[in-house]
């Protein structure tokens, strides 16, 4: 208290004289009747200083104390206190505690409120122009405009403007309300809006100008949020493209059905947090724990699938429900494994600092940085794949098994390897998915179920066998379950989803990209 | 199917024999639970109520088994059918409780004086008649499973897709069910029954009654299914199981055969999960986890399916080592279950029936 004190007085100092005066003319009223005390308060808080702040707090507060000389102190702890002129320290003995009635808490309050918008800390002026923005009154906009004038922090400004704005409309002049309702038209806000709409039957002369003002801001309400729901959409459609992609091929490229899909998943979220850790020991690493973690989690998600496809699926081949419940069983497994090895409870994986905090896109379209790295990533990785597949031995080798095992064992390809390094592969895409998984769910270990039947929808929708399939199935899912979100609930929106691709299958058994040809009979 | 399953293996005597006996000596456990309890014979109340959810675990096991040993047909989303089999069942049960709620409404549950329901939502009607709730939980999860059954059978989709499908329905249920404004009590689902058909549940007459009345379904349903695997349907539907093609290129309308299985089957399940509920006193969403489903199709692949006898010996084996062992080691159970999982697959295609056939011969 008495640092800030000593920081008011050297500003105070630096004002001019005669603001100072009318501070220390106001003081000693603050000791007097009732009447003066109100009144005196009110000077204060249109006045603007910020000397006047502690003492209107501590008035507020009941720590204001009189000494009989008339001199006022501010209690700062049982018996000390300081004087409230000029912040220097006074032996409160003998003084009593100055009384304030309703009234003058009235004024109190709107005093505070306006004398926050020059406080020091940054979120106390903002919170001070959301006050001062409910009350909407024309006398407002002197000081609103002294904070505006020295107002540097953006964000702040932005709301100064506004809250200036409705001030002038609820002001006298024709004119000054006119260019409010532009300022207003212009902020194209929700609150902006609401304003305008409220001030509506206080100007009967003006309502057409209110009128398409409103109109104009819900023009471009509408069109940020088909922004955000269309990026909300894509960002969600980017997770399950993660999710869905190692399942397209280890599904769609083997046939084999693989629900200890999302426990790769889940293992590549916990290799994550296991870098994370590793690397918590030296600083400069830390920030690039996350990049590390993704080669490591498709190592990881790899190596356990091709254990599992060469002891375990390789025997199965052809039965593809033996091979959906067997999957399942070694899922559980890894499931509890990795509950009894990190707990039950959710495990923290941090954001890299330039993951964090959001973005705003052009027409006021609010993003997170850490979906718009996902979806980045989403895309990266499909890329990858489809390059791979494309492009490499190993992909090459893939598609001839694929088309036809016996003549490319006929060939000299060694068809085992290949099933073993397809199958680890497409369980290493879905450890990668897990590295993005982790930061923006929760590390447990079911994190994996919540994705599995998602995916294999986004693999059934989008055609079995087919990466465009996939990627466009994975985005279409998205953007229409954000879609019917705001109408249906997240919940609904998703049973209507499961629901409308029943539908869907009905006129194309074999998803969006069926294969033709022979491939597509096996 | 690519697999070379085999016919219908021909029911010999001594398996009727044994099945009819074991079912004998599950009617005498209400008989020894009222024996005194210092008895060498008595039988406790918990062994009573356990093996009760059992006897509706082997119900719903049997409707897996004609359904999927029989006709192929994988769903992996029966533990919908139970549930919604077990929610009606507790709709009636949750009407019963009256007034003696702890909101001491006359009308409307608990939860709904809770959540601020002004009345008793349309579809709660009719649901304090012990009747109607009955054919409703037979009614409801089969008419979800002839339009589910209709729209896949009819676009074939088969194997694995019904399978997906089936489990996104129950996933989908699932999530309808955990939400509160449904008016099915949200995640909490229905708990606190009083009294069923006038008889308090918490009563050893309850007990025995619920009991009986489970052993007898099972009977009945086993008949049930016996009678449709050895009419010339069953032989089409294990036609339709080894070679759909070929069965449908004959002249066969398979899709109905695969509807009516599966229509039979759901209803099966339904009727398990209405006994299941006042035996265990609770009905929630959870019922709805695709696992729950998945769980009941290891019961009967552990028995072995494509036998009757198989999913009943199957669901009380695997239940009866998940009670023992969740008892002293509860974190080694999903170990033992996944492990069944692969073993059954990989090692016992045929399950246990499969093993003692092996052995007999």
């Amino acid at each position: 208290m008495k640092l800030i004190l000593a920081l008011v007085l050297v500003f105070a100092a630096l004002l001019p004289a005669r603001a100072q005066d009318a501070f220390l003319a106001s003081l000693p009223r603050l000791g007097a009747g009732f009447a003066e005390q109100a009144a005196a308060t009110e000077e204060m808080g249109a006045a603007g200083d910020p000397r006047a702040l502690p003492v209107l707090q501590a008035l507020s507060d009941g720590r204001v104390l009189r000494r009989p000389d008339g001199a006022l102190l501010i209690q700062t702890a049982p018996g000390q206190a300081v004087e409230a002129a000029t912040g220097a320290t006074a032996n409160p003995a003998g003084a009593e505690t100055v009384r304030i009635n309703n009234r003058v808490r009235a004024a109190l309050r709107v005093a505070l409120g306006r004398l926050q918008i020059v406080a020091t800390d940054p979120d106390a002026r903002l919170a001070a122009v959301q006050g001062v923005l409910r009350s909407r009154s024309a006398s407002d906009i002197p000081i609103l405009e002294t904070a505006l004038a020295r107002e540097s922090v953006p964000r702040i400004r932005a709301q100064i403007e506004l809250a200036l704005a409705a001030s002038r409309l609820a002001a006298d002049n024709p004119d000054v309300k006119r260019a409010a309702i532009a300022a207003l038209a212009a902020n194209g806000s929700d609150t902006a809006r609401s304003i305008l709409l409220e001030s509506r039957s206080a100007n009967p002369g003006l309502s057409d100008e209110i009128t398409a003002a409103v109109a104009s801001i819900d023009r471009r309400l509408a069109l940020r949020r088909a922004g955000e729901t269309l990026f909300q959409g894509l960002s969600l459609g980017s997770v399950l493209l993660l999710a869905a992609l190692g399942l397209a091929v280890t599904f769609g490229v083997m046939g084999v059905i693989n629900m200890a899909h999302g426990e790769f998943v889940m293992l590549g979220a916990y290799t994550t947090f296991l870098v994370q850790q590793a690397c918590r020991d030296i600083p400069w690493l830390l920030p690039w724990s996350l990049p590390l973690s993704v080669p490591a989690a498709f190592l990881v998600a790899a190596a356990v699938g091709a254990v599992m496809e060469r002891g375990l699926i390789r025997h199965l081949y052809g039965r593809p429900l033996e091979t959906l419940l067997m999957t399942f069983g070694v899922g559980m497994m890894i499931q509890q494994a990795v509950r009894i090895a990190f707990g039950a409870q959710n495990r923290e994986v941090l954001s890299p600092s330039w993951m964090q905090g959001t973005l705003e896109l052009p027409g006021g379209i609010m993003v997170t940085q850490n979906r718009l790295w996902i979806i980045v990533f989403g895309i990266a990785v499909l890329l990858l794949v489809m390059a791979a597949i494309r492009y490499t031995r190993f992909g090459l080798e893939m598609r001839a098994v694929v088309q036809n095992r016996r003549i490319a064992a006929t060939m000299g390809i060694r068809t085992g390897r290949v099933d073993a390094l397809t199958f680890a592969f497409g369980s290493g895409i879905a450890g990668m998915a897990g590295v993005a998984l982790s930061q923006i769910d929760n590390v447990s270990p079911n994190l994996g179920t919540g994705y599995i039947v998602d995916s294999f929808m986004v693999v059934v929708f989008g055609g079995v066998g087919s990466l465009a399939g996939t990627l466009v199935g994975a985005f279409t899912l998205g953007i229409v379950n954000k879609v019917l979100e705001p109408y249906a609930g997240a919940v609904l929106a998703k049973v209507a989803v499961l629901v409308g691709i029943m539908l869907f299958i009905q006129r194309r058994p074999k998803g969006l990209f069926a294969l033709k040809g022979r491939a597509a009979d096996q | 199917m690519a697999e070379s399953a085999p016919l219908v293996p021909r029911p010999r005597p001594w398996s009727t024999i044994a099945l009819a006996a074991a079912l004998l000596l599950l009617a005498l456990l209400p008989i020894l639970n009222g024996l005194p309890e210092a008895h060498a014979l008595h039988v406790s109340d918990f062994i009573v109520s356990i093996v009760g959810k059992w006897i509706c675990y082997a119900i719903l096991a049997l409707a897996i088994d004609i359904a999927w040993g029989y006709a192929g047909i994988l769903s992996l989303g029966h533990g919908a059918f139970f549930a919604l089999g077990g929610y009606a069942m507790g709709m009636h049960l949750m009407r019963r409780i009256g007034d003696r709620g702890v909101y001491g409404h006359p009308v409307l549950p608990d939860f709904m004086v809770f959540l601020g329901y002004p009345e008793l939502p349309w579809y709660w009607l009719g649901f304090d008649n012990f009747p109607f709730a009955m054919a409703m939980a037979l009614l409801v999860p089969g008419a979800l499973a002839g339009l589910v059954g209709w729209l896949a059978f009819r676009s074939r989709i088969t194997g694995v897709y019904f399978s997906i499908i089936t489990q996104a329905m129950t996933y989908a249920l699932m999530l309808a069910f955990f939400r509160n404004d449904m008016g099915f009590g949200g995640n909490n689902g229905f708990t606190d029954f009083k009294d069923l058909l006038g008889v308090p549940l918490n009563t050893r007459t309850a007990r025995a009654g619920l009991f009986y009345a489970a052993l007898a379904s099972l009977a009945l349903c086993l008949l049930i299914c016996a009678y449709v695997v050895k009419s010339k349907l069953g032989r089409v539907l294990v036609a339709v199981r080894d070679a759909e093609s070929r069965v449908r290129f004959l002249g066969y309308n398979v899709t109905s055969y695969k509807l009516f299985v599966f229509v039979l089957s759901a209803m099966i399940s339904g009727l398990a999960g209405a006994l299941y509920v006042p035996l265990v006193g609770i009905i929630n969403p959870g019922e709805f986890s695709p696992g729950n489903s998945i769980e009941a199709v290891i019961w009967v692949a552990v028995g072995g399916r494509g036998t009757l006898g198989g999913a009943l010996l199957g669901a009380f084996s695997v239940n009866g080592v998940k009670t023992w062992l969740t008892s002293f080691a509860p974190d080694l159970w999903p170990f033992v279950l996944g492990g069944l999982f692969v073993a059954v697959t990989l090692f016992l295609p045929k399950g246990l029936v499969g093993l003692l056939r092996k052995r007999g011969s």
